[in-house]
């Protein structure tokens, strides 16, 4: 029931209980309701779909550019189903990626290759290692589910004069390639600001941070700029959000194997 | 299939489609072109072959696809290759055109069209719609274009598909300067079919497919023309009395053997295509649990030639951030099993000819009882480098087949491909064995438009 992915769901996950609590939180139950208000919001965006330009920069500055078609399916009492077509660069044209994530566990994954028609089941687990060659990984990727991470309130604070709640997450799952994430999340809005990502020897892997944030059927707000830097190798990756378009009808059809075949 | 026929149906089908609104309508065209350049290892085994060291090929398949709505779409993808040693290697062919259209639960696809099924790296057993495109390139990969009418039902209990397959292709064969035969020629230009309707058996096939977290299950069936054929000597002379002479003092197997060494002048072989009526009942398992996926297929195939089964089982184990970077790294094991194992039928003698025919021969399966072992690395880096290295190794005869394939991208729109394959230690009773000197290493660019 989560926004899926790519689809900077970034903001965090939930459940349905939202209203915060009137006594004296701790941490963990503030980080929490922050976190679960911030996914209240955008729930019952039902679908979307974008096109997204993916730069990617490496330490000398040298530039690849990637663009890719996302489309995500909103599903209720489970993590969304997302389906990925690459547009660009032409020697994947028409490969497509489609995910079906789930709150708990490994996602389901299935890959269409176009030049031999065949759609290959790829396993779920790896979500550390980078998409498409950037410095984004499947698990910033994809579907943010509340259950995903136990949360902390660590502080308030402003990023660019924008007041924000900072809360720690921790990811539940062990394969993740990170142990704790720190994430802006504005009061006003509750949408990820920027996130700092901490690798498995617990030292700043990677800083994310969004902006450009429209609102969308005045109420499913989405940025239209996010980079990541890596800053242990020096590589950024860019990717610019265009042509959101909501509740366009897509069905659990536009997300099935026989879809992939024309996911053009 | 007759050219003049596809284009007619395909312009019906256009025209059909031209009719929905067009407020939606998408059209994209791209195109690859590919530079290939291969190197042999060894002079060819066979008299005929041609014995230049290296060969050229060029290659060029366009895609027009448009899309009318979300639910209607048309294909069409010619394709065209050149190559300086085989002319047979130098062909044309539809591989798409076709219209798709959904009605809700319902996708019908109508026209030339390719459809893959299966899940194993090594062999592809259950695949069976669409011809092998044998000559582009022995992993048998590469399809020709299957006219068909194709409908699909998805329903919460699996995917139902249904196939008309109303003409059948004819596998592309080397030819005689070509590589990867054997020290026959082949007729590809005299097919020989069981069916009295020839190509033009109308074939069928049904597939359920059920996919789940856990699982992705499929079970099909075919009943039509085999695609795979068998292989019929033809004996041809201009001095009949001087052929029966020789028949009589070496046997035809003798014949045939001192044929094969180009000893005999005035005697020639070839090699018949003979395609069977067959049924195929096929399975097609891919397991998943964390970082592995168990791969299963198997079939039972029906035909007057032989009853047999074959299985390819194993898996692929992918061990992501390898070498402690943001490299992928599988391991794969398959086990190639057939039924058939590696039984030779007897040798021909002078009794088998009919005519100038013999009997269609039983060359036993390439893997009856072999084991592939292989590696996938994929670097994850901005070029989307790839690795993928395997050897094949029969257990009962020790021969071994290695193969070896990477790529990168080259610039924003090319993209560089490494192949290398290797045939060793094959005994003379194993298929193998007839590939032995066809060692190669080929280096493809291809751009993309």
């Amino acid at each position: 029931m989560r926004i899926s992915a790519l689809l900077p769901s970034l903001a965090l996950a939930a459940s349905f209980s939202v209203a915060l609590p009137a006594h004296a939180e701790t941490p963990a139950e503030k980080g929490l309701a922050i976190a679960t208000e911030a996914d209240h919001r955008d729930l019952g965006y039902g679908d979307s779909s974008a096109t997204m330009e993916m730069i990617l920069r490496n330490r000398a500055g040298d530039e690849a550019a990637r663009e890719i078609r996302v489309k995500s399916l909103e599903v209720e009492g489970d993590g969304d189903k997302s389906l990925i077509i690459f547009d660009q660069p032409k020697d994947v044209e028409g490969t497509a990626l489609l995910t079906f994530s789930h709150k708990t566990g490994d996602d389901d994954r299935w890959l269409y290759l176009p030049a031999l028609k065949r759609v290959k089941r790829i396993a779920g687990k790896n979500k550390s290692g980078p998409f498409m060659g950037s410095e984004f990984a499947y698990e910033d990727m994809g579907s943010q589910e509340i259950e995903k991470y136990s949360y902390t309130w660590l502080r308030d604070e402003a990023v660019d004069g924008v007041n924000c709640f900072v809360i720690e997450r921790v990811p539940a799952d062990p394969d993740s390639g990170y142990t704790r994430q720190v994430a802006w999340i504005d009061q006003a809005e509750y949408r990820v600001q920027k996130v700092e990502f901490y690798d498995r020897k617990q030292s700043l892997l990677k800083t994310l941070t969004a902006k450009d944030y429209q609102q969308y059927q005045n109420k499913h707000w989405r940025p239209g700029r996010m980079d990541m830097v890596n800053h242990q190798t020096g590589k950024s990756t860019t990717l610019l959000f265009k042509n959101y378009v909501f509740g366009s009808g897509l069905s659990e059809r536009d997300f099935d194997q026989a879809s992939l075949n024309n996911a053009r | 299939m007759n050219p003049a026929r596809a284009v007619a149906l395909g312009s019906a089908l256009l025209l059909a489609s031209a009719s929905v609104a067009a407020d939606e309508s998408r059209t994209k065209f791209s195109a690859a072109l590919s530079a290939e350049g291969r190197g042999y290892l060894h002079d060819p085994a066979y008299a005929g072959q041609n014995g230049a060291a290296a060969s050229a090929s060029l290659s060029l398949e366009p895609e027009l696809y448009v899309e009318w709505s979300r639910n209607t779409s048309a294909t069409i993808t010619p394709f065209a290759r050149w190559d300086s040693i085989d002319e047979e290697r130098s062909h044309i062919d539809l591989r798409e055109l076709a219209l798709q259209q959904r009605f809700g639960n319902f996708d019908l696809r109508l026209g030339v069209s390719r459809v893959f099924w299966g899940v194993t790296e090594s062999v592809h057993l259950v695949d069976i719609i669409n011809q092998t495109d044998q000559v582009e390139n022995i992993d048998g990969e590469d399809k020709l274009g299957q006219p068909m009418a194709m409908l699909s039902w998805t329903t919460d209990a699996g995917v139902f598909t249904g196939f008309v397959l109303p003409y059948f292709r004819e596998r592309t064969l080397p030819g005689p300067d070509g590589r990867f035969r054997s020290e026959f020629t082949y007729a590809q230009n005299d097919a020989i079919y069981e069916s009295s309707d020839e190509e033009h058996h109308v074939d069928g096939a049904l597939r359920w497919s059920l996919s789940t977290s856990l699982f992705d299950l499929g079970l099909s069936y075919f009943n039509g023309t085999g695609r795979s054929p068998r292989f019929a000597p033809r004996v041809t002379t201009s001095d009949p009395g001087a052929l029966a002479q020789l028949l009589d003092q070496l046997g035809l197997a003798g014949l045939l053997g001192q044929l094969a060494q180009g000893q005999v002048d005035d005697v020639s072989v070839d090699l018949v295509p003979v395609y069977d009526q067959i049924e195929q009942t096929g399975l097609d398992l891919n397991l998943v649990s964390g970082n592995w996926i168990w791969k299963l297929e198997a079939i039972y195939q029906d035909s007057r030639a032989r009853d047999y089964g074959a299985a390819a089982g194993g898996f692929e184990y992918t061990y992501a951030g390898a070498f402690n970077s943001a490299w992928d790294a599988s391991l794969l094991m398959e086990y190639l099993w057939d039924s058939r194992g590696d039984d030779t039928a007897p040798l021909p003698t002078a009794e088998d000819l009919q005519g100038n025919m013999l009997p269609p021969q039983q060359i036993p399966p390439l893997f009856q009882n072999d084991l592939f072992v292989g590696t996938r690395l994929t670097p994850n880096d901005v070029a989307s480098t790839e690795f993928l290295a395997g050897v094949v190794v029969d257990l009962d005869h020790g021969g071994l087949f290695a193969s070896v394939e990477t790529s990168r991208r080259l610039g924003s729109a090319g993209k560089l491909a490494l192949e290398l394959r290797i045939f060793a230690d094959a005994q003379s009773q194993d298929p193998l064995y007839l590939l032995r000197d066809d060692d190669y290493l080929q280096l493809e660019y291809t751009h993309y438009f």
